[in-house]
């Protein structure tokens, strides 16, 4: 039963980790990118959230579909202001103002509101029993919220007219703008729909842990990293698969062996992928083009 | 005339210095400003508030005590340049303070060459006690709390099993733990779990799941507020039914801004005092501390009421020996604070071989939504 338990709470932190993951897979696909700021959106959108519901009174709907709104504008804005100078640049310069936005988020979420924690309350309370273990609600919805996202953003990639223009800006960024697809709409679509995905992570993860701080978006950035490259970055499919993976496994750590050894076995994870095969799960090499 | 303006202002100024001659000097060590203010004013205050008391009754068989006090700023440097200051300018007879444990150390080393009489309010590290038998402090340290919970559960609240979450990364947090397991063995209380986390975890549900499993009468969550609602709360989600026994590090959890503090009710937990207590003592400390200063007081004010009580006894007792109090009396004072057996307002009192207290610590219950005295133990 317990082992049971402890997969629930694997699946649970895992939907967090893939919501997130995504939207590295998804930027990554499209600009070829590591968006490093993108961990701290989560953050942006924990923080506007316990703003609206704490400060403003905000109803916990209203504060929730606004910080989802909040943070796809952050997304698409950082893309504008900082990536899209660069597109043309050597990939490292990307990177590195990458970084440069994951530090200034992190530290004008300090300025504006300290680096004391935050408390948040969950918008979910309440447990239900089952058989001899209870289950909070906030973990019924988290894993719920997520798959039906997760769906949701697969027809929208593999059955919609925008889903398709991704798919092509991700094969070719020239030929599709020669084939009349609006590429830098298409690019800050994508991170408005990262960005909005975070913002939802952001509210799962903050209803379950409760705490919010100024840099709690890089350890879960970072993992979500890890459970992108596992499943295979760019790909998908393979984002949701890594994010289960890496929760499962951080979960089952803590559980049975030590909690010590628990982000040491994620990362052990990225260094055997990365030894093993480099492309992830479900990643495709890509061949050269001539 | 200017000049004998001068001459007579400065006989003006001569007048309170020759009037102080006959008061007995007591040093006074505590952060009046910087990160740890909060401890430090409220330490001051207590001491401050005794000695008025005192003084109103006679002080030392007719001498007051005056009371000079420096501000450390939390910083050991700082702490340093006051003690020396109050060794060697001021020649006090005995010191209180310093408020927090790293500014105590390189006091308390200092102390044992001139062998100055110390008293430490509120330093509740096991160590600074350590270096000679001039230093004593009046809180209990760290570990005793633990040890005080686990008999607490067993013997209070019958307990059988117990489960513990505590921070593998944190001293304060495994010194608890040791103590809690050590004495649990003693009590006939079961440990069925010990899970660790690491200082920046917010996941706790792995572990708690695992102690769920095990269904435990009470979980020892030694550690500070913030930590502590994170696993209590999350405790709760995953059907723990187990009572919260926390330490004064819980001395908190209802203000945490935001939080559902529902899940808290029913905790007990370890603090030096509790300004509820019904005893004619800490009734009649909190209305005086009330009048002077318009709050009610912390354990930092009651614990620096009582180090200024227990000085003023010894120096009392060293008084009736027919020694002169000052420069030359250490020793006196020294045996005299050894020989303590007072009650105070954050229990009874008396030092062991190394200058800590065996005293009663004070055990808090959260019982609708608020603070409640439980009982002393």
């Amino acid at each position: 039963m317990t082992v049971l338990l402890q997969l629930i709470n694997g699946v649970q932190v895992g939907a967090i980790y893939a919501l997130v993951a995504l939207g590295y897979s998804m930027v990554y696909g499209i600009i070829k990118l590591i968006n490093f700021a993108h961990g701290d959106i989560i953050m942006v959108g924990a923080y506007v959230v316990w703003f609206l519901m704490a400060r403003l009174l905000f109803p916990a709907w209203a504060a929730v579909i606004l910080a989802i709104a909040f943070c796809a504008c952050l997304g698409m804005a950082i893309e504008k202001i900082a990536y899209k100078p660069l597109r043309n640049s050597p990939r490292i310069s990307l990177l590195i103002t990458a970084i440069g936005i994951s530090f200034l988020l992190q530290n004008l979420a300090q300025v504006i509101f300290t680096a004391n924690p935050r408390m948040f309350t969950n918008v979910f309370p309440g447990s239900i029993r089952l058989g001899g273990s209870t289950l909070s609600v906030a973990t019924l919805v988290t894993i719920v919220v997520s798959v039906l996202l997760m769906a949701g953003l697969s027809f929208l990639v593999n059955r919609t007219k925008i889903g398709r223009a991704m798919r092509a800006v991700s094969e070719d960024k020239a030929t599709a703008e020669l084939m009349g697809i609006n590429v830098n709409n298409t690019i800050s679509f994508t991170f408005a729909l990262g960005s909005g995905l975070a913002a939802v992570a952001a509210v799962l993860y903050c209803c379950s842990y409760s705490q919010i701080n100024p840099t709690m978006g890089s350890m879960l950035g970072l993992k979500a990293f890890v459970a992108a490259v596992l499943g295979g970055i760019g790909s998908i499919p393979g984002a949701m698969v890594g994010g289960f993976i890496i929760g499962i496994a951080e979960s089952f750590t803590k559980g049975y062996i030590s909690s010590k050894l628990a982000d040491a076995v994620v990362f052990g994870i990225l260094i055997l992928v990365l030894l093993i095969k480099p492309v992830g799960i479900l990643g495709r090499g890509k061949r050269e083009k001539v | 005339m200017k000049r004998i303006a001068i001459v007579f202002l400065a006989l003006l100024l001569l007048v309170p210095a020759a009037m102080a001659e006959d008061t007995i000097k007591v040093g006074v060590i505590a952060p009046e400003t910087g990160n740890v203010a909060v401890y430090g004013i409220a330490a001051r205050d207590g001491v401050k508030l005794y000695i008025d008391q005192f003084n109103a009754q006679g002080g030392v068989n007719g001498k007051p005590v005056e009371l000079i006090i420096y501000d450390d700023k939390g910083d050991p440097v700082e702490a340093m340049n006051a003690y020396n200051k109050l060794v060697y300018d001021d020649e006090v007879a005995a010191i209180i303070g310093p408020v927090t444990s790293s500014p105590t150390f390189g006091v308390a080393e200092a102390s044992v060459e001139d062998n100055m009489p110390c008293l430490t309010a509120t330093a509740t590290h096991p160590d600074v006690t350590t270096y000679g038998d001039n230093f004593f402090r009046v809180c209990f340290e760290d570990p005793f709390q633990g040890g005080t919970m686990a008999r607490f559960a067993a013997a209070e609240l019958g307990a059988k099993t117990a489960a513990i979450i505590y921070n593998t990364a944190d001293a304060y947090s495994t010194g608890l733990k040791d103590a809690f397991t050590e004495a649990a063995a003693e009590a006939g209380l079961e440990i069925v779990a010990t899970e660790g986390y690491a200082t920046s975890d917010v996941d706790f549900k792995a572990q708690l799941t695992n102690i769920a499993g095990t269904n435990p009468d009470v979980l020892f969550v030694p550690d500070y507020y913030n930590t502590a609602y994170m696993i209590c709360s999350q405790a709760r989600e995953l059907g723990v039914e187990a009572t919260f026994l926390g330490v004064d590090g819980a001395d908190g959890v209802l203000s945490i801004e935001g939080a559902d503090t529902s899940v808290f009710e029913g905790m007990y937990f370890a603090n030096h005092y509790s300004a509820d207590d019904t005893g004619e003592l800490v009734t009649s400390f909190r209305a005086a501390f009330e009048e002077a200063y318009g709050e009610t007081p912390n354990s930092f004010a009651a614990l620096g009421y009582d180090a200024a009580k227990i000085l003023c006894q010894a120096l009392i007792e060293v008084d009736n020996a027919g020694v002169e109090i000052g420069p030359d009396s250490y020793q006196e004072v020294i045996d005299a604070l050894q020989a303590t057996d007072l009650e105070g307002v954050t229990g009874h009192i008396i030092f062991d071989e190394d200058g800590n207290p065996v005293k009663d610590l004070t055990i808090i219950e959260i019982k609708d939504g608020a603070y409640t005295f439980y009982s002393k133990y």
